[in-house]
């Protein structure tokens, strides 16, 4: 589980975060939705323990990010925007240079790479150096390496950004299976129908604050919107207007 | 401990597999450096035994109006041979560059010597043209000698002792030995081998820092429940063991090709077997961490992969410029100076070529101030890779 509780950040004079709240359930899909600037990144790096909130908390699984980041850090799986992987390793060194940084056993580490090189169809790629990869292959190497040490937590940013069709298909087939396992899953985007299609519940946020909150089907009764993108937009510019 | 060393192992594989950093460890320091240095000490030679008794032929004016002259300067392995035109044609000729030097006998030379008269002689060389200059001071030296020569002649003709021509004789006694006069040449080791080992650590220092920063694989790492020190300290090791193992390499380079130079045409004997050599590289050895935490230090402060390298240029000439201070001032072991590190160690190691006895506090203050520098470095690197704008 995924808690932010009344997160504020501020760079400089500009105010990224104010007072952002929200929870992100074990067994959910949670989206993190948010035009551009709204705050989603920053959230994500508080979360991840990259950065710390000037107030609030932020939990994972009930470890603070900022008290135990050690303890928090084992518990989440990240895939960061870039999905930068090491050019000069190959997908399945990539991978395992990450379980064993995460504790796991040489041979552990091994053994689990192999499970998810399975998982995510890359054995094609598996032994070849990572230079060269189509953003799909860096992709799913980023995504393997983040579930490495099966963190019950995972956040995604971005992750279906350069996918074709069927990879789409495939992480949402992975991330189904995962969230039905119990795995919590948070994930930004600003792509609509990736959200409508992905997630159980839907975080808006907007000026670093959150908007709404709720099941698809819940935002759009809030709204009245005939679809979810006309309810993000309005959800988005009355935050803006009153901004 | 574990973590560190798999940061480490990933490090080093990843340099490893780059042509660039294999090209600088491998090739720059053992093979280039060594050949640069060989290339410079036979030019050195060359041009001190230019002076000395290679046969050389110049061209005169009138060569054959004073035999005596000439016949003199034969004995001394310079040849006279005719130079066809007049003074502006010398001038022209030397300036030019056609001719090295032209030594004008006037026509009425052997009249003038025998008239017991002043004779004078014109010699046309360009200062300006280094690499004769040992041939201009050979003919200088021995057209003098004539001169004192004939001087001692006519005193003795007119009855008086040639002895007041020289009330003060000087004698030069030169007791250099002969690894004394190496250690001129050799000075310029440790700084080959600083060179050589902090080029090598550039690109795995770069890559770890600003390098995987600007690639955005840091930001995956630092999520990882590893805490920073460690991931850094990784990176450190990794930059370190490519700066001993150029270290190493280097030096049984440069002792390689010094044993096939030939320092002994000089009267030199470089006191440099493998025993020395193993030293020499073990001074250097507490060189290395110092030089991982500035490059590291250096790096993780830039923002970008091309500030990173600009400032890292300029870091690697810190361990240089004592050595430049060194060569100015030609200063003799203090305690003092045994605690700037590249100093102590460019120090030490003069003196061991020189084959004298190293002092233990001198080795002691050495490795001690170049530990601390490290472990200075090092630290506000750490700090700098705890920074919230690590990640930009």
């Amino acid at each position: 589980m995924i808690e932010a509780r009344g997160l504020s950040k501020r760079f400089g004079t500009v105010s990224a975060l104010r007072e952002l709240s929200f929870c992100a359930a074990d067994s959910r899909i949670t989206g993190l939705l948010g035009p551009n600037g709204a705050g989603k990144s920053t959230t994500l790096r508080i979360l991840q323990t990259l950065i710390s909130a000037d107030a609030g908390t932020a939990l994972i699984d009930g470890h603070s990010t900022l008290a135990d980041p050690l303890a928090a850090r084992s518990r989440i799986g990240v895939l960061p925007h870039s999905a930068a992987i090491y050019a000069g390793l190959t997908a399945r060194e990539n991978i395992t240079y990450f379980g064993r940084l995460c504790g796991l056993s040489r041979a552990a580490a091994a053994a689990r790479a192999t499970t998810l090189i399975d998982q995510l169809d890359i054995g094609d790629i598996a032994d070849r150096r990572a230079k060269g990869f189509s953003q799909g292959q860096r992709l799913k190497t980023a995504l393997a390496r983040a579930m490495v040490h099966e963190p019950r937590n995972l956040m995604l940013d971005e992750p279906t950004n350069g996918l074709d069709v069927p990879s789409v298909r495939m992480l949402r087939t992975l991330l189904g299976q995962l969230r039905d396992a119990g795995h919590c899953i948070l994930f930004s985007s600003h792509v609509m129908h990736e959200v409508a299609s992905l997630c159980d519940d839907i975080v808006v946020i907007a000026s670093g604050r959150v908007v709404a909150t709720g099941t698809p089907e819940a935002l759009l009764t809030q709204t009245g919107a005939a679809d979810l993108e006309d309810a993000f937009v309005q959800l988005t510019s009355d935050s803006r207007s009153a901004a | 401990m574990n973590t560190l060393l798999i940061v480490f192992a990933k490090e080093m594989l990843e340099s490893l597999r780059d042509r660039r950093t294999l090209l600088t460890t491998l090739l720059l320091g053992p093979v280039f450096m060594p050949v640069m240095f060989s290339f410079m000490t036979h030019t050195i030679i060359k041009q001190v035994m230019d002076g000395a008794d290679e046969k050389v032929t110049i061209a005169a004016i009138n060569a054959d109006v004073a035999p005596n002259l000439r016949d003199h300067l034969a004995t001394h392995g310079v040849t006279l041979r005719a130079f066809a035109g007049d003074e502006a044609a010398a001038r022209a000729a030397v300036a030019t560059g056609t001719e090295k030097l032209v030594l004008e006998i006037p026509q009425e030379h052997a009249q003038r010597i025998a008239a017991g008269e002043a004779a004078p002689l014109r010699l046309y060389y360009d200062s300006s043209n280094r690499d004769k200059r040992g041939q201009v001071d050979r003919v200088e030296s021995l057209l003098r000698e004539w001169n004192q020569r004939i001087a001692v002649q006519r005193l003795v003709l007119r009855g008086v002792d040639p002895r007041v021509l020289s009330p003060i004789p000087l004698q030069q006694i030169d007791v250099s030995t002969p690894a004394g006069r190496s250690v001129v040449l050799l000075g310029m080791l440790s700084f080959f081998l600083v060179i050589s080992m902090f080029a090598s650590g550039i690109s795995v220092a770069i890559d770890g820092t600003a390098g995987e920063r600007e690639r955005g694989s840091l930001e995956a790492l630092l999520t990882l429940p590893v805490r920073r020190e460690v991931l850094l300290g990784g990176k450190l090791m990794a930059t370190a063991a490519m700066m001993t193992i150029a270290l190493l390499l280097t030096t049984t380079g440069l002792t390689v090709a010094l044993s096939r130079i030939g320092l002994e045409q000089l009267g030199m004997s470089a006191n440099l077997g493998p025993a020395t050599a193993f030293l020499m590289a073990a001074i250097l050895l507490p060189l290395v961490p110092v030089g991982a935490g500035l490059l590291t230090l250096v790096a993780s402060f830039a923002r970008s992969i091309r500030e990173a390298q600009a400032w890292v240029g300029i870091a690697q000439l810190l361990p240089t410029m004592p050595l430049a201070f060194v060569s100015m001032l030609n200063p003799t072991a203090s305690p003092l100076l045994m605690c700037v590190p590249s100093l102590s160690q460019h120090l030490l190691i003069m003196k061991l070529l020189r084959a004298e006895a190293l002092a233990p506090l001198d080795v002691a203050l050495s490795v001690g101030s170049s530990l601390l520098m490290a472990a200075l470095l090092i630290s506000v690197a750490m700090r700098l890779y705890r920074r919230e704008s690590l990640l930009g």
